[in-house]
């Protein structure tokens, strides 16, 4: 059969078998079913040293001397002097530095590195450090530090809450998050022809490698980062691996051998990053109708001791902070501060989970000072087409929010079952929550990233430095590649990210490696189409050779967005969605166990149905956690339960079943239509559950929702309520006993 | 010491308080063992030692003495794994190996219950278990007995 006969007639045949839209087999799936994928952990090199971090134990002040009260032989020690460019750890700021010069900012600061071929030695090595401490700040409400300030207004937002019939009030708090990635962070350093190469758990190659430029200047030829193997990220392997990185390549570059550094778990739970806690406060105007009026909220998030990823952090928090709603007179003004603990970070959300947590129970709360139902004040409220979010970015059709609510109060019938539980000890409760998809405002066009298509022998690969962290981005983007190209999925391989091989596609942020990259990767399949014609990839390989295409991120033309006064399009596209959460409560151990959640959430196209099923199941449980479990204790500055004996992520016998329901509300700058879905399931959990527990007339207003603080608000009330008649009490609750905190004026 | 590994009986020079885990790893190349915790809270570690469940992490080398130890590379390429791979059971797949050695003790068919209480000592932070319970769902379904070793041919192999 002749090329052109052959090429047309697998295009036909693929016509009826497209990859998108299919649960085809994922391309990592038989390595890690087997065992036999490879993690930074399984790498051995020759003459392989293992490092070690020496580390700060208290969380301010100053380092007066450092004693090595070890035998030297066979040991590689580095400290800041050894390193060769700059001492920082290059990402937005350089203000972090790799190793502690003489300034101590948090608990886990590292100061110093040891190698050694024997691990035992390496571990009983000692290291005294004297220092002169200094009080810590560690109360981010007392910080004067500011690293990031915002201000978004829209409409007049004082003359609108003047003119409220009713304003409600209140302030929400949301505790740190550890990750718990299953493999803790892990690199390998190994020295090559003048240059060095990082092999290692990493979620952003091309992040590690700008830091290993900056902190090893001309001492190396060239930097290379590759990614092994990744057991999970979250955000959790954005930022940090730059740091362990750094101080692998130090060791390797000192003792001229291969250096690897796995975290055991209590150091990466003491000295890796959290999600930012939170202090939303919420003021809120409504009319008697329950229609939002005026929203002025203020955001404050806890950095810790350096700038890291907060102002982003704070950036996304603050956009999403008026939820899903419409309300034209809207200002929403956040901080990030320093403390003295170490530097808060990326966690999947991205801040956005804090301020809709804040936002979804205080809606709740609203709706009680209405006397309404809380699913009625979001119908009202909710964002349609047409409308505009708080930075003023006008909706399209791809809006959801109407239509998820409706599926998933139907679905999980709501109704029925919050009139059936009246009085028992059940509840339940919900949340609308939207997210947006990539990089905020300008910043996919700052970035400009770039992915790229190659023939081979059996047909294309693609190469990009988007990393496979568990979510199906191999999967994802073989898919997207295979339909349009119009070849079999089988035909298209996924290169490992290699900094020396892949282009530059940005980090694998941001709910960005779909809609984004996926996208960039959908123009140069197309483009590569029209270079090869009517033969298949691996024809034209044959008879032409290798062929690569490149391609370039493309910024839709209608987005405008002003860095300076936050205003405009926010977000090409957002995911949209629902909860329903049903717990009981245990009257007397005041614990909260979830029945069941559902979740109904707009993901645009499902590429992968059961990938996509599999982020929504799996982002869902790990707010379960959040939401009810995951407690991050902070003593002196330090974490005091870095073990998972004492923070607890939920396991199987935690976990409710999860009722997942994919819409698909196509955006149409998306490929095939998809959006962002990594983090949306992130931000609805929690608060559906803190309100259903609210159902149950306990005021809570914070996460984690430990038994102590269901406790403490269930006597808080019992208290309030002695004297208070059946019909006064909601009244009492919000405005007598909380006038400290609270107020709803009428 | 002499222990058998995968069917095959094995001597490893290893000193008897190293962890199990470690030798596995590291004397014998076994590297589909994964290390969480080495606190015995997250499961990725399981291997099965004379048919049962046991976490390598805090078991001392000496321990095994004797006995039939059975890790991920000593599973055959067979239902639950395909399930593990049709259903999206993995997803970043360092729990995985660990919640395959757990899963093999469980019987035909299992209810959501039994599912939950075999497994409840594996973390799994990337799947939320429901695509997990799927795939030993399809494999158990599928029913293959010979991917759950009884305790018993565990010790005739040794």
């Amino acid at each position: 059969m002749d090329s052109w006969a052959e090429g047309h007639f697998r295009r036909m045949a693929n016509r009826g078998e497209r990859a998108v839209g299919r649960s085809v087999a994922r391309k990592d799936g038989i390595g890690k079913a087997t065992g036999r994928a490879v993690y930074a952990d399984d790498l051995v090199f020759p003459g392989m040293l293992w490092g070690r971090t020496i580390r700060s134990t208290i969380p301010r002040g100053r380092v007066r001397g450092v004693r090595r009260a070890f035998d030297p032989a066979g040991f590689t020690v580095v400290d800041h002097h050894d390193i060769p460019g700059q001492n920082v750890i290059a990402l937005l700021e350089l203000d972090q530095p790799c190793l502690v010069a003489n300034e101590i900012r948090h608990v886990a600061e590292p100061i110093m590195l040891l190698a050694h071929a024997d691990r035992e030695r390496l571990l009983a090595a000692r290291v005294e450090i004297d220092y002169e401490g200094e009080p810590p700040l560690l109360d981010p409400e007392q910080s004067d530090v500011v690293f990031k300030h915002i201000r978004i207004e829209k409409g007049d937002a004082d003359a609108a809450l003047a003119r409220a019939d009713l304003i409600v009030e209140g302030t929400y708090r949301t505790g740190a998050q550890e990750h718990i990635y299953i493999e803790p962070n892990g690199v390998v350093a190994v020295l090559e022809d003048g240059g060095i190469a990082v092999h290692g758990s990493i979620q952003c190659p091309f992040y590690v490698h700008k830091a290993l430029v900056t902190l090893l200047g001309d001492a190396v030829s060239h930097v290379r980062v590759v990614q092994t193997e990744t057991g999970g990220g979250f955000g959790g392997k954005e930022e940090y691996p730059s740091m362990i990185a750094a101080h692998a390549a130090l060791l390797a570059l000192r003792s001229g051998r291969p250096v690897k550094i796995v975290y055991d778990r209590a150091e990466d739970m003491v000295a890796t990053t959290k999600r930012h806690p939170s202090v939303v406060r919420h003021r809120t105007g409504v009319s008697r109708d329950g229609r939002i009026v005026a929203m002025d909220v203020d955001v404050l998030l806890d950095g810790g001791a350096y700038v890291t990823l907060s102002p982003v952090v704070l950036s996304r928090g603050a956009i999403h902070a008026a939820g899903p709603y419409r309300c034209d007179h809207t200002r929403i003004v956040g901080r990030a501060v320093m403390t003295n603990t170490p530097p808060n970070g990326a966690f999947r959300g991205f801040g956005a989970p804090q301020t809709q947590f804040a936002m979804e129970v205080h809606i709740d709360r609203v709706a009680e000072a209405l006397g309404m139902d809380p699913v009625r004040v979001r119908e009202i409220n909710a964002l349609r087409p047409g409308d505009t979010t708080a930075t003023g970015q006008r909706l399209g059709d791809d809006c959801s929010a109407l239509e998820t609510l409706r599926q998933a109060v139907r679905r999980s019938r709501y109704h029925a079952k919050r009139a059936a539980a009246a009085g028992s000890n059940r509840g339940i409760g919900v949340s609308l929550f939207y997210h947006g998809s990539g990089f905020t405002g300008s910043g996919e066009l700052r970035l400009a990233s770039r992915a790229a298509l190659e023939l081979t022998e059996h047909g294309v690969r693609v190469l990009t430095s988007s990393t496979e962290i568990g979510q199906g981005t191999r999967t994802m983007h073989a898919q997207i590649v295979a339909d349009a190209l119009g070849i079999p999925y089988e035909d298209v391989e996924v290169a490992q990210p290699d900094t020396s091989r892949v282009p530059d596609s940005g980090p694998t942020v941001a709910s960005r490696t779909c809609l984004v990259v996926g996208g960039i990767l959908q123009r140069a399949a197309e483009e590569m189409r029209l270079r090869i014609g009517d033969a298949t990839p691996a024809e034209h390989y044959r008879r032409h050779g290798p062929l690569r295409v490149d391609a370039e991120y493309e910024q839709p033309d209608w987005i405008r967005w002003d860095d300076d006064t936050y205003r405009g399009d926010a977000y090409a596209t957002f995911g949209w969605g629902c909860n329903v959460a049903e717990v009981e409560l245990d009257p007397v151990t005041c614990e909260v166990r979830p029945r069941r959640l559902t979740t109904v959430v707009d993901v645009g196209k499902a590429i992968h149905p059961a990938l996509a099923t599999g982020q929504i199941e799996g982002g869902t449980v790990q707010a379960v956690g959040y939401a009810l479990l995951e407690h991050v204790v902070m003593r002196d500055g330090a974490m005091a339960n870095g073990q998972l004996t004492n923070y607890t992520i939920p396991t199987t016998l935690d976990t409710p079943p999860i009722d997942v329901v994919l819409v698909e509300n196509p955006y149409p700058g998306g490929p095939f239509g998809a959006k962002g879905l990594g983090e949306l399931p992130m931000d609805g959990p929690a608060p559906a559950l803190v309100n259903a527990i609210r159902s149950l007339g306990v005021d809570v207003r914070e996460i984690p929702a430990l038994p102590e603080v269901i406790l403490r608000e269930r006597e808080r009330a019992s208290g309030s309520q002695a004297s208070g008649t059946e019909a006064s009490r909601r009244v009492t609750a919000i405005d007598g006993a909380r006038t400290d905190r609270d107020r709803v004026d009428a | 010491m002499k222990f058998t590994l995968n069917d095959r009986v094995v001597d490893v020079a290893a000193h008897p308080m190293q962890r199990l885990l470690d030798v596995l790893r590291e004397e014998c190349g076994l590297t589909g063992t994964k290390e969480g915790c080495g606190e015995g809270e997250c499961g990725a570690c399981t291997v099965l030692v004379d048919g049962a469940a046991v976490v390598s992490c805090l078991v001392p080398f000496a321990q095994v003495e004797g006995r039939a130890v059975r890790t991920i590379e000593g599973v055959d390429e067979g239902t639950l794994q395909r399930a593990f791979m049709d259903q999206v059971g993995a997803q970043c797949g360092i729990c995985t190996p660990g919640m395959i050695m757990a899963a093999l003790s469980l019987g035909p068919n299992p209810s959501r219950e039994q599912m939950r209480e075999a497994l409840a000592g594996n973390l799994c932070r990337c799947t939320g278990y429901e695509a997990i319970f799927r795939a030993v769902r399809a494999a158990k379904r599928a029913g293959s007995g010979r991917h759950a070793p009884s305790p018993d041919a565990e010790n005739t192999r040794a």
